[in-house]
């Protein structure tokens, strides 16, 4: 187990072993034709510490959260919850940042008050 | 002064990896009163047992301990252990030092301080004990089966040949429970009603047998071998004697339009009906929700019609009260209600059938004569999809069942062959997530329905069915070809979980009879008693037990019947003396313990006392009937004067014990 599936598992709540492989997360899903990794898929990843690779895929993005997975998870292992526990963990990785600061002077703008600034660099650096 | 002996059992390394048996033995050694202490790897084998009757003889002992496992699983051993050394069987105390120390403990420091604690608290306890003597009670020579499915059937019938009434309860107007709407079974593929009606029939016609139908136990009282139960038999409307069950009443009766609960709602029946045409008893039956002479008294085409005069507007419900030495339970199970899944559309579509309803749609006496036609249009279908696990194996009662419903698989396999065999132009399939068929022939069977029916059988889960222009568009997961599917099919068949029938809670109540969290009856050892409850005389037939096929159903009914036979033969059964006994001097009448007796052994009677100065005082005071109180103590917790004692487990006793614990 890697730290980032058991930080995954700490966000969501979610415990992927409940799973019983059934696939009626995939089957209900109606984002399934832009997944690249589907919903018992991504079950599975977090089951067998796979999440690097989920983190790294851009397919964890095409989830809409619509939570139809959620709702008819025969074993409550809610699927959409995990998901959205890697992009958290994505957003705070650590060295991984979205912005720096030596972005700042070219982010001064007139209009843009300082202190949004200020609290974007806050959200989106998480340290080195 | 007493003279006590203690024994410390290892049960292999069950007790003594984790308990250090030496220690236990050598510390008890010291308490007061022990005047010998040993441990020894298997007190319960040959050899224990003879090192124990040794002891006994040879320290003159008058009082055992043994610390070893619960007395539930060998105090009747070690009573009859002492017994044979000529010490009284309650001179005995078990100190369980297993389920209650070794097997939840790790630490073994702690352990075996906890097996002291407890072999002390014993010790304390077993010099108070008094020497018991038990009574006999009568067996009354019949059995009551409750529930007239194949389950209960067997068991009666069983239990007839060998000699004894048995007298069938059924709530439904005919015998033959789920069976009867069964089409083929599996894995032999013989019809139902052609192995079951025969069945049925033998049940009416064997002189030891009484069919009870149309009746529920209202009540019950007593004990093993001294039941006595309460019947409610519901007013049919018809005089059983009278009526022939020649049918023309249910085909003149202006009312048609009475959902047929024997075809699942799919048709319709008269208000006067015989539910099937080898109902047994074959009568008919006047459904007073329904029948416009019972609600509004304008009607009685029926009567008018019946040439045997059977017809009995004013008929009342029976109270029947019989004596039984032995009760059956065979209340069997339903199918769930699927209310929960909307995603499968099914009170959306008439043409989303649950699989019992399958049954009837594809019986030859079902609503359709046995040609498979969409509910919908009468229309034939060309692509069924069968969903499995539909409310079984689920987390927690907010989703479903937690457990495996067992038969769905089979039966899946057999809907999805015999369409296949019937209409070779039908695509069908078979959603799964695991395939459990262990069984004689049953994965043979399954594997037939795959390569040579040519079922698809797919891993997968059913996401999603739509009602949409006259098909339902099923989204379903193919994991091991890793896609989604969409197909338009014409029927969807949902193998709901089945559950114990909903009146098997009251029941067990009645009976005092355990259940788990799922309702179904607990029996009184998984392995090793699975057709007994745990409470004397009540003894379990079929799925009210758990779920089963008909083979098990079978199987397990005929064992219910072996132990009933084995408790009717004895003439008179052993009680257990550690029965309650009211110090009178010190009852108030206050009618507590009478309330809370489960077993009704409580009465209250008046009697004089010599009171101050040559006076006579007249006072009420409470009395227990040691044949019929269990020993459960409930009236000596409840009694507010503590005049209330269990022998064997006086409070003085219990008390003992506790001093012990804590000193």
């Amino acid at each position: 187990m890697t730290d980032w599936t058991n930080r995954v598992q700490e966000i969501s709540g979610v415990n992927p072993r409940k799973c019983m492989k059934c696939g009626k997360c995939t089957a209900t899903c109606p984002a399934y034709d832009q997944m690249e990794y589907h919903p018992h898929q991504f079950v599975d990843m977090v089951c067998t510490g796979r999440v690097e690779e989920l983190m790294a895929s851009k397919g964890i993005y095409t989830c809409l959260g619509c939570f139809a997975c959620v709702e008819r998870c025969p074993r409550s292992v809610e699927p959409a919850n995990l998901i959205e526990a890697v992009r958290l963990a994505v957003i705070r990785q650590q060295g991984g940042n979205h912005m720096k600061p030596d972005q700042i002077p070219g982010l001064l703008n007139e209009e843009l008050p300082q202190q949004a600034i200020t609290s974007a660099l806050r959200k989106y650096s998480k340290g080195g | 002064m007493q003279r006590i002996g203690v024994f410390v059992c290892w049960c292999g390394s069950n007790i003594a990896a984790t308990v250090d048996v030496e220690t236990v033995a050598q510390t008890l050694a010291k308490e007061p009163g022990v005047v010998f202490s040993t441990d020894y790897q298997y007190m319960c084998s040959q050899a224990g047992q003879e090192l124990i009757q040794e002891a006994i003889r040879e320290h003159r002992l008058t009082g055992v301990v043994i610390c070893s496992c619960s007395p539930r699983m060998h105090e009747a051993t070690f009573r009859k252990t002492v017994e044979k050394a000529g010490l009284n069987p309650y001179l005995l105390e078990i100190a369980n030092i297993r389920e209650q120390c070794s097997w939840i403990h790790k630490d073994k420091l702690t352990a075996t301080q906890k097996a002291v604690i407890l072999g002390r608290a014993a010790i304390a306890k077993v010099q108070l004990n008094a020497p018991l003597t038990a009574g006999k009670s009568p067996v009354t020579k019949r059995a009551l089966v409750i529930g007239g499915g194949i389950a209960g059937i067997q068991t009666a019938l069983d239990i007839a040949e060998a000699g004894f009434p048995v007298d069938i309860v059924e709530k439904k107007p005919t015998i033959g429970g789920k069976m009867t709407q069964i089409d083929k079974t599996f894995p032999t593929l013989d019809c139902a009603a052609c192995i079951l009606t025969p069945k049925m029939v033998d049940a009416s016609q064997n002189e030891n047998i009484d069919i009870i139908s149309y009746a529920q136990v209202e009540k019950v009282q007593g004990f093993v071998g001294n039941f006595s139960v309460t019947i409610r038999k519901k007013a049919r409307y018809v005089d059983e004697h009278k009526c022939t069950g020649c049918g023309l009443c249910t085909e003149k009766c202006p009312q048609k339009k009475v959902p047929n609960e024997f075809n699942l709602g799919l048709d319709n029946r008269r208000a006067i009906y015989i539910p099937f045409a080898q109902a047994v008893p074959k009568v008919a039956t006047i459904d007073p929700n329904y029948c416009a002479m019972l609600k509004s008294g304008k009607c009685g085409v029926c009567a008018k019609v019946c040439t045997a005069g059977a017809i009995d507007y004013k008929q009342q419900d029976q109270l029947i009260t019989r004596e039984y030495g032995a009760i059956v339970v065979a209340t069997g199970f339903e199918p769930i209600q699927l209310d929960k899944f909307d995603e499968f559309a099914y009170s959306q579509s008439p043409d989303v059938v649950t699989s019992l309803e399958f049954e009837r749609l594809m019986n030859a006496a079902g609503p359709t004569g046995g040609t498979l036609l969409r509910p919908s249009d009468g229309k034939h279908p060309h692509t069924l999809v069968f969903v499995q696990c539909v409310g079984s194996r689920c987390d927690g009662a907010e989703k479903g069942k937690s457990y495996c419903s067992k038969i769905c698989c089979m039966y899946t396999a057999k809907h999805a062959m015999l369409t296949r065999e019937k209409y070779p132009d039908t695509e069908v399939y078979v959603f799964y997530i695991d395939v459990r068929t262990p069984g004689k022939n049953f994965d043979e069977f399954y594997r037939r329905a795959v390569e040579e029916y040519g079922v698809h059988y797919i891993k997968g889960m059913v996401g999603k069915v739509t009602p949409q222009d006259g098909k339902l568009k099923v989204q379903a997961s193919d994991l091991l070809g890793g896609r989604q599917l969409r197909i338009d099919a014409d029927m969807v068949i949902l193998a709901a979980a089945i559950e114990p029938d909903k009146t098997a809670r009251p029941l067990a109540t009645m009976l005092t009879a355990s259940m788990d969290t799922n309702d179904f009856f607990t029996e009184a050892h998984p392995k090793l008693r699975p057709v007994e409850s745990p409470t004397a005389g009540i003894f379990l037939s079929g799925a009210c037990q758990g779920p089963k096929d008909i083979p098990e159903t079978v199987a397990q009914a005929s064992a219910a019947a072996a132990k009933v036979i084995g408790l009717l033969v004895k003439d008179s059964l052993t009680c257990n003396p550690c029965t309650a006994k009211p110090d009178e001097l010190m009852c108030n009448g206050c009618s507590s313990c009478e309330k809370v007796c489960p077993y009704g052994a409580i009465t209250y009677v008046d009697k004089s006392f010599r009171g101050p100065n040559r006076t006579t005082l007249i006072r009420r005071v409470a009395q227990v009937n040691p044949a019929v109180c269990q020993g459960c103590g409930a009236c000596t917790v409840a009694c507010p004067s503590g005049a209330m004692d269990l022998l064997g487990f006086s409070n003085q006793q219990i008390l003992a014990e506790v001093d012990a614990i804590c000193r």
